[in-house]
């Protein structure tokens, strides 16, 4: 399995990460080492084997539908790098 | 004496007898921090203020001849991960360098409920994402038995800060063994509890599924107290466990009559440094000679646990990351469009290390890849879980290294993501399971300490702490002060 | 050629649960802007979400409503997307193991019944609301209000089994009324608590593989649906006539004027990452919980249209409208039940409250008369007191004053002149007024005797018995 220059900008446009053009190199070969090392588990069998999610035998766990205080909005706000009467305020968004 | 170079319990009974005055306790502290911070640099924010004014209210109830919490008036420190209301949570992170959480997590809220006294917030590798805190944004934390070397990570500025006597405890959280690898570096006692005992709310994720809250303190009796203050039932964490919490200085007796003690062969493999091996097999010969039957077990997929440990590890991080983009709170670069400002707030504000995680995780979770890297790390995960339950049905816990080397020099290993990701070889199948596991010291090599690890069955504290202490009692490296640049 | 149009509807209803589906924000619609907002439903480091256990409730009884499976073992997962309106920039949904599967519901358009199955119920969070200044592709930043985020929603799948824009349109209606009659959503477009997005291709008849399809957005109103999809269906004949091909894109409805429009492809393929969302725990519903929550149901539209037509014998037509709404079959039943005679009931029902709910735009739980004072109306109508025209002013005077019936009629001295002896002097009194109407009506003018009925409600302001007016009139000429 070998990870390409173009698989690491597809990963990196998804998470929206840019990459500056030594390092699409860089994390190109860091990241077939890494996935060199974790092809290891092909050799396990897995089969008939259920994932585990979660360790915890836990299911159903709920809260009662119950309205609890909200935050003052200067709460909500205040950590907001960009505000605008009582919103958050992003750059335009060019996707249809 | 000086009153920090005291344990929390030490300090506890004073407090009771009034020997000593909960404002004394702190001011002895804060000294402490003003003379070795400098050289130790644990702390991304302190709070003395806030920590004298704690104090004195502790004072004041027991002027008032108030019932006092176990913790009260006992200072300590919280990575900069766990939220703390209107106190800066940085998560070593430019993308949060100016975050104030407008709410606390569970764990902080208990504490301030029990009136423990809070002296600040602790160096991480950003986003709890390392094993050395080289990683944070901000700085590198020292290691005090070795200021040349790193404390270990991720919770390294709560290992640093307790190691270096700058509190008697401190919280981290553990993830792949974030505050078991810390408290073996830097000569301590950590606890990564069961997942499930300790709330997670309030907790910055990274790996939701693995991580803990767990406290790192200076010997087993204080780790003891800290966890029966943090641990308990959460209604706001739906993975949290409803059990009762024990009184676990219970546990704490000194020997090890009628338990049984299984060594896992497969956490004894090449790359173990010698010193580190003979120190853990000194450890083993110790435990039998205090009652416990030591026995060897196998745990076949153990070698697969750090590649599972990895592509879970970032699966769910590209996901829990994926908040920070610079829209309602933290780091904002520019862009004229979303996506531009999108990018440039998280190429800025995430580090190295982070962004590799998510690009690592992001991969493993996009089509076409989810079956083969991260459906069959959760399979290989339901493997390792059941190589602990027929290792349990033999034994009663687990004794095996924490980590295959003591601590590394500081810049040793950065430029080498796979070399830093195998020094949690040995801490990363404990999360994978989902059991607790304790690292305490249990010998020194080139003057630094060398961490053991006793693993339990699920909610099975109280045995770790049992054998933990009686290991403890029978030695003195709990007793001994990290030297912090002095000779 | 000959195509087979081919649509699937996707929609998401907003559950009508007091807080949010995983924190105790209120739900309440129209509240000031970031006013509704939590650590949880902000998405701020460090935060965890707790299933509202309502939301569980009103998944499950949607399921059994839609006739769905409900799966004994069903999860959360995370849907993984950057957009402004998501705070964590996932949402927490479900992916391959929903709460309930294969269902059905049925419609029936021009006289045929036909059966639209249902793939999936799923429960997940509403995202935030975006505000533009100005149009979005002209501004140059754009607001956010988190209020709507975490409000708890419902994606109900069908199948791709509806075969024209007119069943869509059925489909939607009856789901509707089933989400109002099991009470588990207002459903109200406008208000965006009901939203529907659609998947339409066109097949030449005959054939059994599908076609490209497009994907429908920006219809906000039953009409749009209709029109919506009336309009793709002959823009992609057009297409496919003039040998062209069918792209797989999303397109937008442009109710003004009109048309669907492309909506530019966007930077990249999505790749939603799904993966269990880790800080939900599995869901694994007890069946005997599931038996009693389907105990529970009330009678669903089919049925009550069934009963009122077999009950009461109103036409299956009329039956149908009364139950597309829960609120009016319930204003039927308690008009029925109130003594009300069930064909005049549903007279009124469809006729005066109708026409005065849809001028006033009130729902009918909003209607001022109630059921019991209108059947004390109807009673009266019934009984002679009151003349049914009379009773139409009546209706109007208790629609704007709320008094009762009987008050409006005895205040205003209503009550019909029954009494022959009372009747013979007017009647005497019109004759002798209008002669030239008596001798037409004696030269066998037919037609003149309706002239002096007219002039006898006049003198006596409607309350005539109209019967008795006519009987008088002719034996006294």
């Amino acid at each position: 399995m070998k990870i390409t220059r173009q698989d690491v900008e597809q990963v990196a446009l998804l998470s929206r990460l840019e990459i500056a053009g030594g390092e699409a190199e860089k994390f190109t070969g860091q990241l077939n080492a890494i996935f060199g090392y974790i092809d290891m588990l092909n050799k396990v069998d897995t089969e008939g084997v259920e994932p585990t999610a979660h360790v915890l035998p836990l299911k159903n766990v709920m809260r009662p539908d119950e309205v609890r205080a909200s935050l003052p909005r200067e709460e909500a706000l205040a950590n907001a790098p960009a505000r605008e009467d009582g919103f958050f305020k992003v750059p335009k968004i060019l996707e249809g | 004496m000086e009153l920090h170079t005291l344990k929390a319990h030490e300090l506890q009974d004073k407090l009771r007898k009034k020997e000593v005055s909960a404002t004394e306790i702190a001011q002895s502290f804060l000294k402490r921090i003003d003379a070795v911070e400098d050289k130790v640099q644990a702390f991304i924010t302190r709070t003395p203020e806030a920590a004298l004014a704690q104090a004195r209210r502790v004072d004041e109830k027991i002027a008032r001849g108030e019932r006092l919490a176990p913790l009260a008036g006992l200072p300590g420190v919280l990575k900069d991960n766990i939220c703390v209301k209107g106190t800066k949570t940085t998560c070593g992170s430019r993308i949060l360098e100016n975050f104030v959480p407008p709410y606390d997590a569970t764990v902080a809220a208990r504490l301030a409920g029990q009136d423990a006294v809070i002296l600040g917030k602790t160096n991480l590798d950003e986003f709890a994402m390392g094993s050395s805190t080289e990683n944070s944004a901000f700085f590198t934390s020292r290691n005090p038995w070795d200021l040349s070397a790193v404390p270990g990570g991720s919770s390294g500025g709560s290992g640093a800060a307790v190691s270096a006597a700058m509190a008697l405890w401190g919280l981290g959280s553990d993830t792949g063994g974030s505050v078991r690898l810390p408290a073996a570096f830097c000569g301590i006692v950590g606890l990564k509890p069961t997942y499930g005992r300790v709330s997670r709310y309030g907790l910055v994720a990274y790996g939701s599924s693995l991580d803990q809250i767990g406290p790192l303190t200076r010997d087993v009796r204080d780790c003891a107290l800290v966890m029966g203050a943090i641990a308990g039932h959460d209604p706001l964490d739906s993975t949290s466990v409803e059990a009762p919490v024990p009184d676990y200085t219970k546990a704490l007796v000194p020997d090890l009559k009628g338990m049984k003690i299984g060594i896992p062969k497969e956490y004894f493999v090449a790359g173990l440094d010698p010193a580190v091996e003979k120190a853990i097999q000194g450890a083993i010969e110790q435990l039998r000679s205090l009652g416990a039957e030591c026995r060897e077990v196998s745990m076949p997929h153990t070698e697969y646990a750090l590649a599972a440990y990895y592509l879970i590890a970032t699966s769910e991080a590209s996901s829990n990351l994926a908040r920070y983009d610079g829209v309602g709170y933290g780091h904002r670069g520019q862009g004229n469009d979303i996506v531009a400002m999108y990018k440039r707030t998280r190429t800025e504000g995430f580090g190295e290390e982070a962004r590799r995680r998510i690009m690592l995780g992001t991969y493993a979770l996009s089509s076409g890849y989810y079956d083969a890297y991260y459906l069959k790390a959760l399979k290989v995960r339901t493997l390792i879980r059941q190589d602990f339950d027929k290792a349990f049905d033999q034994v009663d816990v687990l004794v095996a290294p924490i980590s295959p080397t003591t601590a590394f020099k500081i810049g040793e290993k950065v430029e080498d993501p796979l070399a830093m990701y195998l020094q949690d070889v040995c801490t990363v199948p404990i999360n994978l399971a989902g059991v607790p596991a304790i690292s305490l010291p249990c010998g020194f090599s080139g003057g630094l300490p060398v961490g053991l690890q006793i693993i339990g069955r699920p909610l099975g504290e109280e045995a770790l702490l049992r054998a933990a202490y009686a290991f403890e009692q029978a030695n003195d490296y709990h007793r001994r002060l990290a030297p912090v640049g002095e000779v | 050629m000959d195509y087979e149009i081919v649509i699937g509807l996707e929609v998401h209803t907003e559950l009508k649960t007091r807080s949010k589906i995983f924190c105790g924000c209120s739900t309440t619609f129209g509240a000031e802007q970031n006013t509704n907002v939590c650590p949880v439903c902000l998405g701020l480091p460090g935060v965890l979400p707790v299933l509202n256990a309502k939301v569980l409730e009103f998944a499950v009884r949607t399921g059994l409503a839609l006739n769905c499976r409900i799966l004994p073992f069903s999860k959360f997962d995370r849907k993984n997307y950057y957009y402004p309106d998501l705070p964590k920039n996932f949402q927490t949904s479900q992916y391959d193991l929903p709460i309930a599967v294969d269902g059905h519901l049925d419609i029936e358009v021009n006289g045929e019944a036909r059966r639209i199955g249902i793939t999936r119920v799923h429960m997940e969070e509403d995202a935030g609301k975006l505000v533009h200044a100005g149009t979005i592709a002209k501004s140059d930043y754009a607001l956010v209000d988190y209020n709507r985020t975490g409000v708890p929603l419902l994606e109900i799948v069908s199948e791709p089994d509806i075969r024209s824009a007119e069943e869509a349109k059925a489909y939607l209606e009856k789901l509707k009324a089933i989400l109002q009659y099991i009470d588990v959503s207002d459903c109200k477009m406008e208000e965006g608590s009901l939203r529907c997005d659609a998947n339409i291709s066109l097949r030449p008849r005959g054939e059994s593989k599908f076609g490209t399809k497009a994907e429908l957005k920006n219809l906000n109103s039953f009409k749009a649906v209709q029109k919506g999809l009336e309009y793709e269906a002959l823009r992609q004949e057009q297409v496919l006539g003039e040998g062209g091909k069918i792209v797989q894109e999303t397109r937008s409805w442009d109710d003004s004027r009109g048309v669907t429009v492309s909506l530019r492809s966007k930077e990249q393929a999505h790749d939603y990452r799904y993966f269990p969302e880790p800080d939900l725990v599995p869901i694994v519903v007890d069946p005997q919980w599931i038996e009693a929550i389907r105990r529970d149901l009330p009678e669903l539209p089919d049925a009550r249209q069934g009963r009122l037509v077999e009950q009461y014998g109103l036409s299956g037509y009329d039956a149908g409208v009364i139950t597309a709404s829960r609120a009016m079959a319930d204003y039927f039943d308690g008009l029925v039940a109130a003594g009300a005679e069930a064909k005049a009931a549903a007279n009124w029902l469809m006729g005066e409250v109708a026409k005065h709910l849809n001028a006033s735009g009130q729902p009918v739980e909003e209607c001022p008369v109630t059921a019991q004072a209108l059947a004390e109306l109807i009673s009266l109508v019934d009984k002679g007191t009151i003349s049914g025209k009379i009773a139409k002013t009546v209706f109007e005077e208790m629609w704007t004053s709320g008094k009762t019936a009987a008050a409006i009629v005895q205040e205003q001295g209503l009550i019909q002149i029954s009494d022959a002896g009372e009747m013979v002097a007017i009647v005497e009194r019109v004759i002798a007024a209008n002669p030239q109407s008596v001798a037409d009506y004696r030269a066998g003018k037919e037609r003149a005797i309706g002239f002096l009925v007219g002039q006898v409600m006049k003198e006596t302001k409607g309350r005539a018995n109209p019967e008795l007016v006519n009987r008088l009139l002719r034996e006294h000429m």
